[in-house]
């Protein structure tokens, strides 16, 4: 363990620009770069039950970053928790650098799963909620974040469709919504995942605390999914 | 006699009772065999309704978590719809399966097109690590499913089929089979297609080798039989023409050889009817294959009786 020793302090939340700043070279990010950046910092910081020491352990928490495009903030979060030395986040896109611009599972320690085409990571979370009901682990809750146009990817319509009605209770999906889909309607993802059974909770993707209560509120015998809105990408 | 896919769902609600790694993941198709099965494993029988890219992403997570997943649907729904699935929820994210198809080439041809997969072998080649398993008899699809339960996290393709030879023949889940031995050229017969090639080349100076497992390829088996039998090579397959043509070039790149490939056309036929009349128009009945191979080899031999 020493690779973690020599290369983790605590960081904290404003330590993040700073961390992403190693692997695009500018300390200002513009809001495509950080739209889930306070998503994932309360989910890994005060949400997920999981660590660097934990990834070997059946019962911890699984996360699937679904949406692997710009996983900026995704590498900083994980640095910034102790999953992977901050050395390497200048070489991100490099050829010898395991950081590509969309993860890779075997590749990165603390992903859980590898992404980059869009609508993967729903249905395989419903797989792992299910694979792990089978087995009798009934504590760790599976979380993975998918974008508003993501959504688009039919794929994901099948895992809303199955999971509501199986009552995956441990499986929680976050929408990152800023508002990127070509074609949308006020308040359509949140109605159909509640169409499909899900619980569904709206919430700023700014506010921590707005976040972290609606990633905690209980949803007994039914998934449940967060819409985290913020600023439009092309505002 | 019963069919393939008739001994699928024993066979696997055996072992789902006996590992409780094992998990059956389906869509609609198939699910009345597992009637019992989800009585008695409710957790690790999942019908994720007509869902076929969750059918391969739920497998997929499934096995992320050290669960051992059994997908069942027709192999158009199994392998060409969630092709994609394939590729990254299991080969890139480094996650194991076992896939039993049916009705892959034209078991069904009143069904037409929309049900046919003679590609599913050639698509497959495409990825990396998949093994795939051809059987030719009830018996040995039942010997191939253990065999491919068994086989630790690996990738592994079933292709069920109505076609069958009247006999089983003892089955590895590696190797090619010697079933004749001569000394005018190869013939590999793929699963089903057996019977018809022991028809059509009797009486030809050839060695038959029969294989149920087509990848990996048995280059090593194929060498052998042709350091006797000479480098003209012959592949019969039921799936597309000419899928193990590269593989067979390959195990002889370094001396002189010829491969001829036969198996289903690629043209659309646009026809229904019954198994034997597809079987005749992609020329894979006996007397077809008799013309074509003994043409290639060159050989000259008794054309049996009834052929």
């Amino acid at each position: 363990m020493t690779i973690f020793e020599e290369h983790t302090r605590p960081h904290g939340y404003a330590d993040l620009p700073g961390l992403m700043a190693l692997m695009t070279g500018d300390e200002k990010h513009g809001p495509a770069a950080t739209s889930t950046l306070d998503v994932l910092w309360v989910l890994y910081d005060r949400v997920l039950r999981v660590g660097p020491e934990r990834m070997d352990d059946p019962g911890r928490d699984r996360f699937l970053l679904s949406k692997g495009h710009g996983p900026m903030a995704y590498y900083a979060v994980l640095a910034a928790k102790g999953f992977l030395p901050v050395d390497w986040l200048p070489g991100f896109g490099s050829y010898d650098s395991p950081l590509g611009h969309h993860p890779d599972r075997l590749l990165v320690p603390g992903a859980e799963i590898g992404s980059g085409s869009l609508g993967h990571g729903l249905p395989i979370a419903v797989g792992t909620a299910l694979g792990l009901r089978a087995q009798g682990l009934d504590e760790p809750r599976v979380w993975t974040l998918i974008g508003d146009a993501e959504l688009d990817e039919g794929s994901n319509h099948e895992a809303i469709a199955f999971a509501g009605p199986a009552g995956l209770e441990r499986l929680h999906t976050v929408v990152v919504d800023n508002s990127s889909a070509s074609h949308a309607r006020p308040g359509g993802i949140a109605a159909r995942f509640e169409a499909a059974g899900w619980s569904a909770l709206t919430v700023d993707g700014r506010d921590h605390e707005a976040l972290y209560a609606a990633f905690t509120a209980p949803h007994p015998g039914r998934p449940h999914m967060v819409v985290a809105r913020v600023e439009p990408k092309n505002a | 006699m019963d069919t393939m896919r008739d001994r699928f769902a024993p066979v696997v609600t055996r072992l789902l009772d006996e590992d409780p790694r094992v998990a059956v993941v389906l869509a609609e198709i198939g699910r009345d065999g597992f009637a019992e099965a989800l009585r008695r494993h409710p957790d690790r029988v999942v019908n994720v309704g007509i869902r076929e890219q969750l059918l391969v992403g739920a497998a997929a997570g499934m096995a992320l978590t050290g669960l051992r997943p059994v997908v069942h649907t027709f192999a158009s729904f199994l392998v060409e719809r969630p092709f994609e699935q394939l590729k990254l929820d299991l080969g890139h994210q480094g996650a194991g399966a076992v896939l039993v198809s049916a009705a892959a080439s034209f078991d069904w041809p009143a069904g037409g097109y929309t049900h046919m997969a003679p590609g599913d072998v050639a698509l497959l080649d495409t990825l990396d690590g998949w093994a795939v398993h051809v059987p030719g008899h009830p018996d040995e699809a039942e010997a191939l499913l253990r065999h491919a339960v068994a086989a630790g996290d690996d990738k592994v393709y079933v292709r069920l089929s109505v076609q069958s030879n009247a006999r089983a023949l003892p089955v590895d889940g590696e190797r090619f089979r010697t079933v004749r031995e001569g000394r005018s050229g190869v013939v590999v017969a793929v699963g089903p297609v057996l019977d018809a090639v022991l028809h059509a080349t009797e009486g030809l100076d050839v060695t038959v080798l029969y294989a149920t497992t087509v990848r990996p390829f048995d280059t090593a088996g194929l060498r052998r039989a042709t350091a006797a039998a000479g480098t003209d090579v012959v592949l019969v397959e039921p799936y597309l023409a000419g899928t193990s043509t590269a593989a067979a070039n390959d195990a002889l790149a370094d001396v002189p050889h010829r491969v001829l490939g036969l198996g289903v056309g690629r043209a659309e036929l646009r026809r229904y009817g019954r198994v034997e009349e597809h079987v005749a128009a992609h020329g894979l009945d006996a007397r077809s294959l008799r013309e074509r191979i003994g043409g290639f080899l060159a050989v000259d031999g008794v054309v049996p009786a009834g052929a």
